[in-house]
């Protein structure tokens, strides 16, 4: 659509402007003044410069959670999102099952985070719980929170229950927005099940894909709750992502400095995967 | 889709995917119907000695129930006031060009990326500083952080699906901008509004990290509420499965009403 130019749209936008600003540039500054300054107490703060980000970028405490953070979020993409498509393809389209798989699917994605985390928590416990319990009938040594495998498996399986059915919703809206005629024509033109797939379906999946690979992405970057409520972090410092390592520091150990350092470092790493999601989704529209 | 693209047994997907997703729920339930030395003593797949127990210290208990009560405040606040700036915006984006828009949308969407975690203590501190410590308006005003971004982003995938031309026929038709807006725009876009508010809904009651940092007693969510009674008390296992499953309830009902929009709503708008 043609878009006319006209500057008095900025009186429309100003509201959500002014909210957003003091909800996300005020405390951006705080974050950012205790990044360069030291305090010894007593609210004497004292210019400390890029102390506290050289010391963030030496510390292998950073690297190490920012590694684990970056195989957890690619783990669970590469599961949830094949899923997720295999899922939506095999929906019904028609009549009473609808409804029923959209609102059953949707549930977890309405339970608060740390519920999900106490529900896995418990349907992993060896002793109560019913996955811990059966796991070890059939003779498999499961304890997650001595076994750092089987903790990380824990956390994995969790976010695919929690996340896979955002997917699935996204692909599913784009299978329904397909026309019958394109279905028809390749059963004219003898088309496999497969090239279906390929030529109409996921074409008309791109951009929701798109969307759900960008939400996917940052959420799970983000997680903070849900394995902290299951695992603490641990066994150890196995399952310490970003977010779980940031608060341990901040609010923790009250070591503000560093806390605020790592903040901006974590905010930048995800503005800059941000841009680039965003030049290609935009992108994207330009094309089509 | 028709019929013949499908194998005969591709219910069969969808039934699975469900039963994994019910699995954990169901224990929960389970698990909530049950007293505690039947809990911990003997695992058995449905409860033996079904007790309502867990329910009744819930919704007797002031500072159980008193919990729901306060987040549903401030989720409903945060709705309200997402979706009513947001919607000026989304209309000035999908209609208008002006200096820096693009800019300032990815500005927007910036903060739908930001880490809670990264939010958490200078949102304590600015609360602090204007009084609003354990109110609802401050959970409510803080949760727009990351939900105005994304109602203006669904609102403006759906409004820009409304053909130019009807706000211009209105135009001539002598309707000013906020009657224009109000009588005919946002009903032709009812559905968009019903899933962005959908999505405000369920990211604000989601949250906790945020909310649990800006509130002590008076406007404590549920979700807090678990956390802090049952590292207090020993695990009472029981209640916490009671008020687990009472949190999936508002949820339920929510999709039960939106579920028509769900699908079409993808479809439509950007998300």
């Amino acid at each position: 659509m043609e878009k006319t130019w006209n500057n008095k749209a900025w009186f429309l936008v100003l509201p959500v402007v002014v909210l957003v600003a003091f909800s996300a540039v005020i405390p951006l500054m705080t974050v950012v003044n205790y990044s360069v300054q030291d305090t010894f107490g007593n609210n004497e703060f004292f210019w400390a410069g890029t102390d506290w980000f050289s010391e963030m970028l030496q510390s292998d405490r950073f690297w190490d959670a920012l590694f684990r953070n970056l195989i957890f979020s690619f783990t669970v993409l590469a599961i949830q999102i094949p899923l997720g498509i295999f899922i939506a393809l095999n929906m019904p389209k028609h009549g009473i099952g609808v409804p029923v798989c959209l609102v059953l699917m949707a549930l977890p994605l309405l339970i608060p985070w740390n519920v999900v985390g106490t529900i896995w928590q418990v349907f992993g416990r060896v002793d109560i719980g019913f996955l811990g319990h059966y796991l070890r009938v059939l003779g498999v040594d499961y304890n997650y929170t001595q076994d750092p495998i089987d903790a990380w498996a824990t956390v994995i399986i969790m976010d695919v229950w929690h996340w896979t059915s955002l997917v699935v919703l996204l692909c599913y809206a784009g299978l329904v927005s397909i026309p019958d005629a394109y279905y028809q024509a390749a059963k004219i033109d003898g088309a496999s099940r497969w090239s279906v797939f390929r030529y109409i379906q996921l074409p008309k999946m791109k951009r929701v894909l798109l969307i759900a690979v960008l939400l996917r992405f940052m959420d799970s970057f983000m997680i903070y709750t849900e394995p902290f409520v299951v695992t603490g972090g641990g066994p150890g410092n196995s399952t310490t992502f970003l977010s779980i390592d940031l608060v341990k520091m901040a609010i923790g150990q009250f070591d503000l400095g560093p806390a605020a350092a790592m903040s901006i470092i974590y905010f930048l790493i995800i503005l800059l995967l941000s841009w680039i999601f965003y030049t290609v989704m935009t992108s994207h529209d330009a094309q089509s | 889709m028709s019929t013949h693209i499908k194998p005969r047994w591709s219910w069969i997907v969808p039934t699975i995917y469900i039963v994994f997703l019910l699995l954990p729920i169901y224990w929960l339930v389970n698990m909530s119907f049950k007293n505690n030395s039947e809990i911990l003593g003997a695992f058995s797949l449905w409860p033996q000695n079904p007790t309502v127990r867990n329910y009744m210290v819930i919704f007797t208990d002031p500072s159980w129930y008193n919990g729901y009560i306060n987040s549903i405040i401030y989720v409903v606040m945060n709705t309200a006031i997402s979706v009513t700036v947001a919607l000026p915006a989304a209309y000035a984006f999908s209609r208008y060009r002006f200096l820096g828009d693009k800019h300032l949308f990815f500005w927007l969407l910036t903060n739908r990326m930001a880490p809670p975690a990264v939010f958490a203590l200078p949102f304590f501190q600015l609360y602090s500083a204007f009084g609003l410590i354990d109110t609802h308006i401050a959970v409510a005003i803080a949760h727009c952080l990351f939900n105005v971004p994304l109602a203006v982003w669904i609102l403006e995938g759906f409004m820009s699906g409304v053909p130019k031309e009807i706000d211009e026929t209105a135009y001539i038709d002598g309707y000013s901008f906020p009657r224009f807006f109000v009588k005919i725009f946002m009903p032709l876009i009812a559905s968009g509004i019903g899933v962005a508010a959908f999505f405000c809904f369920m990211f604000s009651w989601v949250e906790l990290l945020i909310a649990r940092t800006l509130t002590t007693t008076a406007a404590k969510p549920i979700a807090a509420t678990m956390t802090r009674t049952v590292s207090a008390s020993g695990l009472d296992w029981g209640v916490l499965a009671a008020a687990g499953v009472l949190t999936i309830i508002p949820g339920a009902l929510v999709i039960y009403f939106v579920r028509n929009y769900i699908a079409k709503g993808f479809a439509l708008g950007r998300v």
